[in-house]
């Protein structure tokens, strides 16, 4: 079941960018839109948005490098240690999970490192591979988004994101420790 | 709540990287990552510009209008702040689906216009609108239905089966989503992320900030 499930999301993984950029512009001359005008007209839009996210960028993305290059998530490890044996984590999987909102990049580096260490197909293996995928980068996407539209003031994002990344970290364990272990 | 994560990761590198001896790599990663994020917003430019126009042609033909009329019965429970035809609805179940499909490229592109729909209906323009923060949760959660590039890397090891992850990652991931959508959804009412004009939620509570 699961590799029907697995051919179905990827034909339309695949198909989907060929159709929307086919059927967007086709329905839209039908409905007697100037396509090509109007494209550009959008597509200069383009720039300006890339650019203003920089600063935002730089901010989020050097605090993350340096808090990595610092060791200081091994600290944290440790110190969290006591509380993830207690639910059944595995301590060699904590980095993994500690670093799933600060880096989408760090994540895949220390679950690969995991993998190489304990093969694909161990609990630990299975368990990061699930942190990989449970949420999103919450920092990356809090900097990028709100950087947009310049909104400095973020209220409750950063904590509801956060109320999320430990919900997938939680749910990734209950649910691996269910089918895997 | 930015300004002290900030200043609590910048200052725990530095104290951290001093104890460990690794100030020279904190130093190396700063400067580093100034250039990567110069790197991921040019690299945007591009593909920005080619949904942002295919967005503009859809919306000029009334499409994504039609979109979001479709979603309607949901987006007027998660954003009831929003017109249920305004195009941010539009540009936001464009990008949610990306986001699914794992079509990161288009996703990004999708959300960014949706923040910008959705900035136009912000009272407070550098404070974030509940609505924003609603759909940064369903961002940040983000359900996952293949995810593609760690079942790659499995692939490369050798896993038996690369794939058996699917199935505890849509688990995990929708689990995510909902815990942040419903804690982003409960947080809006506390004192401390009141909106300075809220008066929808002081009166429904029937309380004073």
């Amino acid at each position: 079941m699961l590799v029907i499930f697995e051919k179905i999301v990827t034909i339309i993984s695949v198909w989907a960018i060929p159709v929307l950029l086919f059927v967007i512009p086709v329905l839209a001359f039908i409905r007697k839109v100037k396509v090509y005008e109007v494209f550009i007209d959008g597509a200069k839009e383009g720039f300006e948005v890339a650019v203003k996210i920089i600063p935002y960028l730089v901010a989020i993305l050097v605090a993350i490098g340096m808090l990595r290059a610092s060791g200081a998530i091994d600290i944290f490890v440790k110190l969290l240690s006591p509380l993830t044996n207690l639910i059944g984590l595995p301590a060699e999987a904590l980095p993994a999970a500690l670093m799933r909102p600060l880096s989408g990049s760090g994540t895949l580096g220390i679950a690969t490192e995991l993998m190489v260490a304990h093969g694909p197909d161990s609990f630990i293996g299975k368990l990061v591979s699930t942190f990989y995928g449970s949420t999103e980068t919450t920092f990356y996407v809090v900097a990028v988004y709100f950087g947009a539209v310049g909104v400095r003031k973020t209220r409750h994002a950063v904590p509801g994101g956060l109320i999320g990344d430990l919900a997938g970290l939680l749910a990734a364990l209950f649910i691996c420790r269910l089918m895997f272990a | 709540m930015l300004n002290y994560i900030w200043l609590g990761m910048m200052a725990i590198a530095v104290v951290v990287g001093a104890i460990n001896g690794k100030l020279p790599e904190v130093t190396k990663a700063a400067f580093d990552y100034a250039k990567t994020s110069v790197d991921i917003a040019l690299g945007l430019i591009g593909i920005m510009a080619l949904w942002l126009g295919i967005m503009k042609i859809a919306d000029e033909a009334g499409l994504v209008r039609i979109l979001a009329r479709l979603i309607r019965p949901i987006s007027k429970r998660l954003f009831p702040d929003i017109p249920s035809e305004h195009p941010a609805i539009g540009a936001m179940v464009l990008n949610i689906a990306a986001n699914w499909l794992g079509l990161s490229n288009a996703a990004t592109p999708f959300g960014l216009k949706a923040m910008e729909e959705l900035q136009k209906l912000n009272k407070h323009k550098d404070t974030a609108s509940n609505a924003m923060a609603t759909f940064l949760a369903l961002n940040t959660g983000s359900i996952t239905l293949i995810p593609a590039t760690i079942i790659g890397v499995r692939v490369s090891l050798n896993s038996s089966n690369p794939a058996e992850i699917i199935g505890t990652t849509i688990f995990a991931s929708t689990c995510a989503t909902i815990f942040a959508v419903t804690g982003t959804k409960l947080l809006q009412r506390l004192p401390a992320f009141r909106l300075p004009d809220d008066t929808e939620s002081t009166t429904k509570d029937g309380e004073d900030a």
